[in-house]
């Protein structure tokens, strides 16, 4: 890889009490790739992903956006950074509307004295920048873009909170187990969403328990276990067995593999 | 870095038979549905309509059963008079339980803020500008301990809002000494304090200031409610507080602003009440207000679960419980049957919410 990474994590230390879920972790993203992370329950991928994406601050440790050091408080400011992230639960309110959701949190206010004096919001703009969105997706499916969330199935949620990510994600999209909860026919379209942000230009962080899903569209494979990074390994070269002999520990790692 | 498979060809061994299953993804089905169904839907996004259709029913027998008197402008406007203050404590109580938590104090904080509206104009002889921002001051900072017990230390609301609520009264009763001010003594110090009573013909119909400051209120709320994006950010944090945090919201802030609020509503609600009064006694503090604005906003529509209704519902709800006690008063039955169904309608209420709230798509 002669490209710089567009986000790195150094030595990335994280306690929650007695329990260490992160010890020393490492994390190299680079520009256009798909960036799967696989691990053990436990392994602490999913806090590592949150010391990226902002929701929870670490206690030691570097993260580096285009070479520039940042340290995100909160999820707003790592979305302010261009780092978007789908949460497992989706972050979705599911009482308020589609376009209301995904414009949640930075809301657009109508121009003019409307807008500053009783910060009305600018309803029909949402509305048209929701739709577009969905459209370019292919999710236009959903009729009614002032339909609340609730009503709409699993994929077309999922639908939805990718749409939102990649909608204002302009560095990086992680996403947190896009497929957990899905059927067959709506993880494919959901697998196929994640390739169309790819296409786009947009590197993803992929983190994923199902090995078919992560071999077919990760390019480079990171085996998070106890707490830390324990190798990258390119798909090609080993099989899912691999992957899961040492994302549990089973076999030792690649020693080439390690410095990747 | 090589290009995997496209996915428009399923690479999984086990997808490829997908190729015949048909090719629209997670459609919508508009049709195939009930009569029963589509109200449900209608009812769901329309959260105000349950209690409107109740309102009108409620008009429609108690008017059949006591004739024209009832329905005459003057009966309808007295209505309106007697909820001014409920309705307002049940717009407080309504941005609270959006956001899935409860106020049990918001009657006292109403109390005491009058007490000390009436104390700094009567006993300390301040101008009535000052006495009204006096009473404000108290009323907001009542609710902004609410707020940050809740949003900081993260205790329940029912808990906080049920200590604040025992000790705004006992600190009520401490400071007043439990002694009423008397309408004359604030009638010879300023007007200012009853400008609320002031009423006012429209034809035959009679309205106070304070009847048009609760329906001001209440469309003023409704507007940032739904057209800020404070408004929104509320009904998220109410609907589901992690989802609201991890997108962005800074859930402590809107809840602490939700209990401010309120707490600067009860102090209006303070304002109006001494109009309607015209005497200040700190002894209301042991009146139900708090149950009376709670039952406003559940009749209303609002989920105590937090994240749906709409505070137009709330006023609806009051205005149900006033046209129900004016209704049995009129046709001279027992005064607790008023209390009956008061009872009867919150149940209903919520039966109501969760029936509704098991809309799928």
């Amino acid at each position: 890889m002669a490209q710089e990474p567009i986000l790195t994590a150094r030595g990335l230390v994280k306690r929650y009490g007695r329990v260490t879920a992160l010890d020393h972790a490492d994390f190299d993203l680079y520009p256009g790739e798909i960036l799967a992370v696989i691990g053990d329950n436990g392994a602490g991928k999913s806090s590592m992903i949150k010391a990226i994406s902002g929701a929870v601050t670490p206690d030691e440790g570097e993260i580096r956006l285009e070479g520039q050091p940042v340290h995100f408080r909160s999820p707003m400011e790592a979305r302010a950074a261009g780092i978007e992230t789908v949460y497992q639960n989706l972050a979705l309110s599911p009482a308020l509307s589609i376009a209301d959701n995904m414009f949640l949190g930075r809301e657009i206010r109508k121009p003019g004295l409307f807008g500053k004096l009783f910060r009305t919001l600018d309803r029909s703009a949402m509305e048209k920048m929701a739709r577009a969105k969905l459209s370019e997706l292919g999710l236009m499916t959903i009729q009614n873009i002032n339909q609340a969330v609730e009503t709409l199935s699993g994929g077309q949620r999922q639908g939805v909170a990718v749409a939102r990510a990649a909608a204002f994600g302009s560095k990086v999209v992680i996403m947190d187990e896009p497929t957990a909860a899905l059927g067959v026919k709506e993880s494919r379209r959901v697998l196929e969403l994640i390739l169309d942000v790819r296409r786009r230009g947009l590197p993803i962080v992929l983190i994923s328990h199902n090995m078919p899903h992560v071999f077919e569209v990760a390019d480079r494979i990171h085996i998070h276990r106890l707490g830390r990074r324990l190798c990258v390994i390119n798909p090609k070269e080993y099989t899912m067995s691999d992957a899961v002999a040492f994302m549990t520990g089973a076999k030792a790692p690649p020693g080439e593999a390690l410095a990747a | 870095m090589g290009e995997p498979n496209t996915a428009a060809q399923p690479s999984q061994e086990f997808e490829k038979v997908l190729v015949n299953s048909s090719t629209d993804v997670a459609s919508f089905d508009t049709h195939d549905k009930t009569p029963l169904q589509k109200i449900q839907h209608f009812l769901h996004s329309t959260p105000a309509a349950v209690p409107f259709v109740v309102l009108i029913a409620s008009i429609l027998v108690f008017g059949l059963a006591i004739g024209g008197r009832f329905f005459s402008s003057y009966t309808l406007t007295l209505i309106l008079q007697q909820i001014a203050v409920v309705g307002m404590l049940g717009a407080a109580q309504t941005l609270v339980i959006l956001t899935a938590g409860i106020d049990l104090s918001i009657g006292v904080i109403m109390v005491i803020s009058a007490v000390v509206m009436g104390n700094c104009a009567v006993s300390y002889g301040l101008p009535a500008p000052i006495a009204v921002a006096a009473g404000f001051l108290v009323g907001g900072a009542c609710g902004l301990l609410n707020g940050l017990l809740v949003s900081r230390l993260k205790l329940p609301p029912f808990i906080v809002t049920l200590g604040t609520w025992y000790v705004i009264m006992s600190t009520n009763f401490i400071y007043s000494e439990n002694a009423t001010i008397r309408e004359a003594d604030v009638t010879a110090v300023t007007q200012w304090l009853h400008v609320f009573g002031v009423n006012f013909k429209v034809g035959a119909a009679v309205l106070t200031l304070g009847v048009v400051a609760m329906v001001v209120l209440v469309f003023g709320l409704w507007y940032a409610l739904n057209h800020t994006a404070w408004g929104r950010h509320l009904y998220a944090v109410g609907d589901d507080p992690e989802a609201a945090k991890l997108s962005g919201i800074r859930v402590g802030k809107v809840l602490l602003s939700a209990y401010t609020i309120a707490g600067l509503i009860a102090a209006l609600a303070a304002w109006v009440s001494i109009g309607r009064n015209g005497s200040i006694s700190p002894s209301a503090a042991v009146t139900d207000y708090n149950l009376q604005a709670i039952t406003a906003a559940v009749i209303g529509g609002i989920s105590l679960f937090g994240g749906r209704g709409s505070i137009l519902g709330t006023l609806i709800g009051a205005m149900i419980v006033g046209v129900v006690s004016m209704g049995l008063n009129m046709l001279g039955a027992d005064p607790q049957w008023k209390v009956f169904l008061t009872g009867v309608l919150i149940i209903s209420a919520v039966a109501v919410d969760q029936w509704i709230r098991k809309v799928a798509a």
